[in-house]
């Protein structure tokens, strides 16, 4: 780094942004987590406030524990997203090497058209995923889901992937074929190591929304025993009372699985983001 | 024995034709040298020989077998690439193995083989290193090291050197030419460096647009260019090429005079004002600008006091110069 980089008032202004930016991204969630911890009476009261002895209860987190299979929902949801991330992961980085390293009739047209999927949300098809599920007999099973997401990742993965797979050397490719490396093992060993900063960038764009997501669980899986826990959290939401404790509890919970996974690929992440702009 | 014998291959990208009818014999022992001008095919030529790219049609023949649908692996050849492309996860010692463990030798055969490489390329000391913790030089070497120990019949060198500071590129090239001597294995080498091509080949293949110029030996090729291409692209400083009616000759030629072989006179055929002075100490090159055609070179052995905007009178032998006629052909 060079010296004007380092000066002070730089040093300061850049992590006066930066504090600022993480307070505004991290308050929503802070205020969940404080709110978690207290009495309902407390929540509406003093929203803000933190808890203390008088206001500090657990009623929330034991109405989560108590009602519905809170575990199950767990694992539910952990199964689908980990699921979906490894199949689009390992299918959209061989149809990106296809793409980018072999010349056949017809690879710009395949291209072009698995791009498409990243411009036409997969929602606008419902209907007919819902009639092909239910003619399968998929329907209130964790496939459906891990299917769906699965299709629903791959146009953005390939797109991402074989941006980079171009960039890896050819010569290296090369040297591969010459000391009677077959294509499988070039594709596993020597070129997917080296994209696994951009693999990091696509399995965290494609957690969040799958962990978060409400609606494909709502259509294709409510039954109890597939449940996520998204559409779980949501019998604490009525039409009429919401129990906020159990709500709040919930949603607490839910954050941190992805938080885990989202520490593992972080570190991969931001060489990803970065590996364009630093030579 | 032929090590390699390529008949009438021909290449195209799509609708791009690379390589022309290449026609070629490289003996055993041989070392043969691709040069010509960026983009004349010279990579992909040696890509079609390695299996890495079919020819079109043609065929190519190694040992005096038919290779033309021999996945590289089985061909047996071993490349050397300019960016070294070694395995960033294995340590060198792997990295030289690797092609050995594929062909199933036993672990004896292949320890001794990478001993006696590393040996060879003194990379004793970095056996256990991965690539990313080596010098240029020493990854160049572990890359020529990965390619000995397969003991090919044919070596493939895509400018090994390119990467390398001079100081590095010179005891790299001997080193090579030392490789050649003691291994006696046949070896193609692409290069764009006069130096090595001069130095190392025992034939120089020119290449333009796709087709083979002229073969032959460096001194035949220097003493004796069949085109005008040829004549230009060998020795450095290039060849002058002036209108022949300069001099007195026919309207639509050319003569061509290595630099080295013009004098200066006191009363010559060409006569122009100096534009540029290289004092090298071993020689002297002046650049002279001759009104009628384009600048000459001219090379003078020693050290000489020639100041820019002097006036010079210049000549040459005519047996020591090349006639050309306006196809570029050697009269
Ligand atoms: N995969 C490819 N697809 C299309 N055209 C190609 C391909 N590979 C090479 N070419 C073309 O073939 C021609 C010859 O390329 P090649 O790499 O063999 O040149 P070269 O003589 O090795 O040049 P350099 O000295 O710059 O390495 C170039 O015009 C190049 O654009
Ligand atoms: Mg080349």
């Amino acid at each position: 780094m060079n010296k004007a980089l380092r000066s002070p008032f730089n040093i300061f202004a850049s992590h006066a942004i930066l504090l600022t930016y993480t307070l505004i991204a991290l308050f929503p969630v802070f205020v969940i987590l404080i709110n978690s911890f207290k009495t309902r009476k407390a929540i509406f009261r003093e929203p803000l406030s933190l808890p203390n002895a008088d206001s500090f209860s657990m009623i929330g987190y034991q109405t989560v524990m108590r009602q519905g299979d809170f575990f199950l929902y767990f694992q539910n949801s952990l199964i689908v997203t980990v699921s979906s991330l490894f199949f689009v992961l390992l299918f959209g980085a061989m149809a990106a090497f296809a793409l980018a390293e072999y010349r056949f009739k017809g690879n710009a047209l395949m291209g072009l058209y698995l791009a498409l999927g990243i411009m036409i949300p997969i929602r606008i098809g419902t209907v007919a995923i819902l009639e092909l599920m239910v003619a399968s007999g998929l329907v209130n099973t964790l496939w459906a889901l891990i299917l769906v997401y699965t299709a629903q990742g791959l146009p953005l993965a390939v797109f991402i992937l074989s941006e980079f797979m171009r960039q890896v050397s050819d010569d290296l490719k090369n040297a591969g074929r010459v000391d009677g490396l077959s294509e499988y093992t070039i594709f596993f060993r020597l070129v997917l190591p080296l994209v696994r900063p951009a693999m990091a960038t696509v399995a965290v764009f494609n957690m969040i929304p799958i962990w978060n997501d409400l609606w494909f669980p709502l259509i294709l899986a409510p039954a109890e025993n597939v449940k996520t826990l998204t559409l779980g959290s949501q019998v604490f939401i009525g039409q009429f009372v919401t129990d906020w404790n159990a709500v709040l509890s919930a949603l607490s919970l839910a954050i941190l699985p992805v938080m885990v996974l989202y520490v593992i690929f972080s570190r991969q992440l931001i060489r990803g983001i970065t590996s364009g702009v630093v030579k | 024995m032929t090590a390699l014998s390529l008949k009438n291959v021909c290449k195209s990208f799509g609708n791009v034709e690379v390589l022309k009818d290449i026609n070629l014999e490289v003996d055993e022992g041989e070392f043969v040298v691709f040069v010509g001008p960026s983009g004349c095919g010279k990579s992909t030529l040696l890509r079609v020989i390695a299996g890495l790219e079919d020819a079109t049609s043609g065929s190519v023949e190694i040992g005096n077998a038919v290779v033309n649908t021999t996945p590289p692996a089985k061909r047996g050849i071993a490349m050397v690439f300019q960016s070294y492309a070694l395995y960033p996860h294995l340590t060198v010692k792997d990295n030289m193995a690797l092609a050995l463990k594929q062909q199933k030798q036993s672990k004896s055969e292949i320890d001794q083989r990478v001993e006696k490489a590393s040996k060879m390329l003194s990379l004793e000391d970095y056996l256990e290193r991965r690539p990313a913790e080596l010098s240029g030089g020493q990854r160049q070497r572990v890359a020529i090291g990965r390619a000995i120990v397969r003991e090919p019949k044919l070596f493939l060198f895509d400018e090994p050197l390119s990467n390398l500071d001079a100081a590095l590129r010179m005891n790299t090239r001997i080193e090579i030419a030392k490789l050649h001597r003691s291994l006696n294995a046949s070896m193609i080498y692409v290069t764009h460096d006069q130096t090595e091509a001069m130095t190392l080949a025992s034939k120089i293949v020119v290449l333009r647009d796709g087709r083979i110029e002229q073969v032959g030996s460096p001194m035949e090729l220097y003493n004796n260019p069949a085109n005008q291409f040829v004549a230009g692209f060998l020795g450095a400083p290039s060849m002058n090429f002036i209108a022949a009616s300069t001099v007195g000759g026919a309207a639509d030629q050319t003569v061509g005079i290595r630099p080295e072989h013009i004098r200066v006179v006191q009363d010559g055929r060409l006569k122009g004002d100096v534009t540029h002075v290289e004092k090298l100490g071993g020689d002297t090159n002046v650049l002279v600008d001759i009104p009628e055609t384009s600048g000459i070179t001219l090379r003078l052995f020693g050290q000489h006091d020639i100041e820019v905007k002097e006036q010079l009178q210049l000549d040459f032998d005519d047996a020591q110069s090349f006639l050309f006629d306006a196809d570029g052909l050697r009269f």
